[in-house]
């Protein structure tokens, strides 16, 4: 049993238990969605002086930090308790695609060692990778109003059409960065 | 400390996002190249979930732990929020392989790389903020 849960989950367990935890947060009266904590830690951080959008009641929002804390801690645990030291079963044709791109392991580790190791962030190319896809995730969650967890899972969910538009939305920046300007980066040392 | 629940509500979220390789950013890239079901069966499969357990909620009048009804407010009826600010979203999601659940949860995997992410998503959250008025909804 302890064996299993170290290996990867497959996703007929990982999406079913997904829709569990959203049931569980709409059980407890509230909303799942994690990109609404951004806007929460600005408002604290006192943004309220530059805009109306921070002036809002965060200490109801205090719930969304707590599980956000949790998210962090499960991380940890699953990292340090529960992981295999097996390699990610990738798709081979990616596998030497990103080989071909200067990516040495593909799937060694959950992440590319060149680009998210801790020095990466001293490099162009993670720089680029970590200032510039953090900025676009908070700027572009806010603007949809969401992110996977509230539009993608919640949203869908409750047959949303607006969320569905913003999941389109989701695949035409995400297939527009991976084909056209992710090799770009990733020629950058 | 009734908000307890939630702490552990989050480490069920953090552990299925590690373990299922939500986190990993080639599972990011596969899904964007198309090159894998993985991705695909976890939000799909969470999807169909989720729409069965929504329609029981609504038609068996299930009433939260507070004994209120469970509201679902509709989403306005506009596209170009969507459109635009998911777009956004969607290249920062393939760059750093990570969605805004995620993007904690590497922390807590120990990539400390990612307290830069977060600094800079709190950065644009800012941004979209300050810039509001003048963006199209």
């Amino acid at each position: 049993m302890i064996e299993l849960i170290k290996e990867p989950w497959p996703w007929y367990i990982a999406g079913p238990l997904i829709a569990l935890m959203m049931f569980l947060l709409l059980f407890f009266g509230k909303n799942f969605g994690l990109s609404s904590n951004l806007r929460t830690m600005c408002s604290i951080g006192g943004a309220g002086r530059f805009s109306e959008f921070f002036r809002f009641d965060w200490k109801s929002q205090i719930w969304n930090l707590i599980l956000l804390s949790g998210v962090v801690l499960g991380g940890f645990i699953a990292s340090e308790y529960m992981s295999s030291a097996a390699p990610m079963d990738l798709n081979s044709d990616i596998i030497i695609e990103l080989q071909s791109l200067g990516i040495k392991n593909p799937g060694e580790q959950l992440l590319p060692e060149e680009l998210f190791a801790t020095d990466a962030i001293f490099s162009l190319r993670g720089m680029i990778l970590l200032v510039g896809g953090g900025v676009l995730i908070g700027f572009g969650t806010r603007w949809a109003g969401g992110c996977t967890s509230g539009h993608a899972i919640s949203g869908l969910s409750n047959l949303q059409l607006p969320s569905l538009i913003a999941v389109i939305g989701f695949f035409i920046g995400g297939i527009t960065m991976t084909y056209f300007f992710l090799p770009i980066i990733l020629s950058l040392k | 400390m009734r908000k307890i629940k939630f702490l552990f509500a989050g480490l069920l979220l953090g552990i299925i996002f590690t373990k299922s390789e939500v986190v990993s950013w080639y599972r990011i890239y596969e899904m964007f190249k198309f090159k894998s079901f993985h991705m695909f069966g976890i939000i799909g499969s969470a999807i169909i979930t989720g729409i069965i357990i929504i329609q029981v909620i609504k038609k068996r009048r299930i009433k939260s732990i507070n004994g209120t009804s469970i509201l679902f407010t509709p989403k306005q009826i506009t596209w170009k929020r969507y459109l635009f600010g998911g777009t956004i979203f969607g290249l920062g999601w393939a760059m750093t392989g990570a969605c805004p659940g995620p993007i904690f949860t590497l922390v807590g995997n120990g990539y400390l790389s990612f307290l830069v992410v977060v600094f800079s998503a709190l950065i644009g959250t800012f941004l979209y903020g300050y810039f509001i008025k003048k963006l199209p909804h």
